[in-house]
């Protein structure tokens, strides 16, 4: 079991992927970094309305894989992605598939907060507008702060819409960022360690933000945090030296995981 | 089993398990130790083995202590959350077989010195059983031993059918002359003591099988002990 390089489902069906909806579907996907290759032969079912957590050790190709999902390794020369993924049944490597499209549905938060240098008010608004989705400024102030709201920001900001976003905290900014990804109105929100520079109130409270968010969005998390995959996710995937190794049921892959590996990893055995 | 890159943790799981092997040997000895004193109306060793108890309580909650602050630490998970539920559990186990063994010492003094012998033998046989049945449970935790574990989980059986039997012949035994009713009364619960010290080691291989699988032992143990639905008239008196 632990030499191959199938992946293991723990249980054989995992709950989360019966339940839901599959919103996203990974089969063979290889990455390569020039000659290097990053993923191998990956395949995965993301299930819509839930948490999935990538999981495994720097290097191991779960921030690589999670790129895949919006097209951003499209942006690094030298990298190539084979196999398909499915966003709702439809390939989004396909020549027909704008990937500028593609990222309005799929957003993305990064690990370090990243608002524009603009004013609060434009960061959320900047999305909405180039992608045509208010018509007056009524409607369009009405995404602003709803997004606000939806991200758990807007009480501390309502009185300061215009002042730069970069004057915020870093728990603040990360959640401007969220309401960001949220303002244009995604089906998928993908989180790159998202509180990996934030301190353990605002981590709490984006994990409250991410939990509460689960209700309409499909999203996936990597982080490095066990316990936060742990608390904040019903899926979780291991990825080792570019393979999945193990995915299923977050309660079962942190009770009771199957392979050797996924064991070790979790309970700080890596050696 | 790797290491953790953490080595004290390492240090703190094997001093939890340290910790509850001494547990399990006190148990063991404070078992052994009042049936031989019930049995020889051994009325000093009775009360040693009464004040011996407090140090069985003493060690479950050292162990409790210990296991609550490697939670809080470590965020342990998987097997190594499991080993520190189940020595949680196991502990607790071992503290009700220490009071069941106390209570056992404490009957010696209720029990004349010049009570039939006779009726001592099928006691002593069920503590030897039970004693038997306590170290190999043990030894599966220490080793890890799930087969032994099961071995121990179905072998309750025994136990329990000695216990039927007992509980027959000491009614027998009431009702043919009641002058015995006392001493029968604290034998029949002498005994039925070491009946639940022996559900107490098949808690324990429970434990073991689900610390090994990460998952509960579902099957249907053989329950033989059948006394609570025993009519006393269906004894044929």
């Amino acid at each position: 079991m632990d030499a191959s390089n199938t992946t293991v489902m723990t249980p054989a069906v995992p709950a989360i992927i019966a339940e839901r909806p599959i919103k996203i579907r990974a089969r063979n996907v290889d990455v390569f970094y020039g000659d290097k290759q990053a993923i191998y032969d990956l395949s995965i079912d993301i299930p819509d309305r839930a948490v999935s957590a990538l999981i495994g050790p720097s290097g191991c190709g779960k921030s690589t894989f999670l790129r895949t999902l919006n097209r951003m390794n499209d942006t690094i020369p030298n990298a190539r992605v084979t196999g398909t993924v499915e966003l709702d049944r439809e390939n989004i490597y396909s020549r027909d598939l704008d990937p500028v499209l593609l990222r309005a549905r799929v957003g993305m938060v990064f690990q370090k907060p990243n608002p524009f240098p603009k004013s609060i008010y434009e960061n959320v608004a900047y999305g909405p507008r180039i992608h045509g989705l208010a018509h007056n400024k009524g409607a369009l102030d009405e995404i602003v702060v709803s997004s606000l709201k939806r991200a758990g920001l807007f009480d501390e900001v309502k009185d300061r819409l215009a002042s730069p976003g970069t004057g915020l905290s870093g728990g603040q900014q990360q959640r401007l960022c969220i309401a960001r990804a949220i303002a244009v109105n995604p089906e998928v929100i993908l989180m790159d360690e998202p509180c990996s520079a934030l301190d353990p109130i605002a981590t709490a409270r984006i994990e409250e933000l991410i939990d509460e968010l689960k209700q309409n969005f499909c999203i996936v998390i990597v982080t490095h945090s066990m316990q936060q995959a742990a608390r904040v996710s019903q899926l979780t995937a291991f990825f080792h030296l570019g393979h999945l190794v193990e995915m299923g049921d977050t309660d079962e892959i942190f009770t009771n995981p199957q392979d050797q590996r996924t064991q070790d990893y979790i309970t700080g055995r890596f050696g | 089993m790797n290491e953790h890159t953490v080595k004290r943790f390492d240090e703190e799981l094997a001093g939890l398990k340290t910790k509850l092997a001494e547990m399990g040997g006190l148990a063991e000895e404070q078992l052994a130790r009042s049936i031989d004193a019930i049995v020889g109306h051994d009325v000093e060793a009775a009360d040693n083995i009464i004040l011996t108890d407090d140090k069985i309580d003493a060690l479950e909650l050292e162990i409790e202590e210990k296991a609550v602050l490697i939670i809080a630490k470590r965020q342990p998970m998987a097997l190594d959350l499991r080993q520190i539920m189940v020595s949680i559990r196991i502990a607790s186990d071992l503290e009700r077989i220490g009071d069941l063994a106390k209570n056992i010492a404490k009957r010696t003094h209720a029990i004349p010195e010049d009570h039939p012998r006779r009726i001592m033998t099928g006691l002593a046989r069920m503590g030897r059983l039970a004693l038997g049945q306590l170290k190999d449970v043990l030894d599966a935790y220490a080793e890890r031993d799930e087969a032994k574990a099961l071995a121990v989980w179905r072998n309750d059986e025994e136990i329990d059918a000695l216990y039927n039997s007992i509980f027959r012949e000491l009614l027998t035994y009431m009702m043919e002359d009641p002058r015995t009713i006392g001493v029968c009364t604290h034998l029949l619960f002498g005994a039925k003591n070491i009946e639940r010290i022996g559900d107490h080691a098949t808690n324990i291989a429970e434990n073991i099988y689900y610390l090994v699988h990460g998952r509960p032992l579902k099957d249907e143990r053989p329950k033989k002990d059948i006394t609570s639905s025993t009519p006393i008239t269906g004894l044929g008196c």
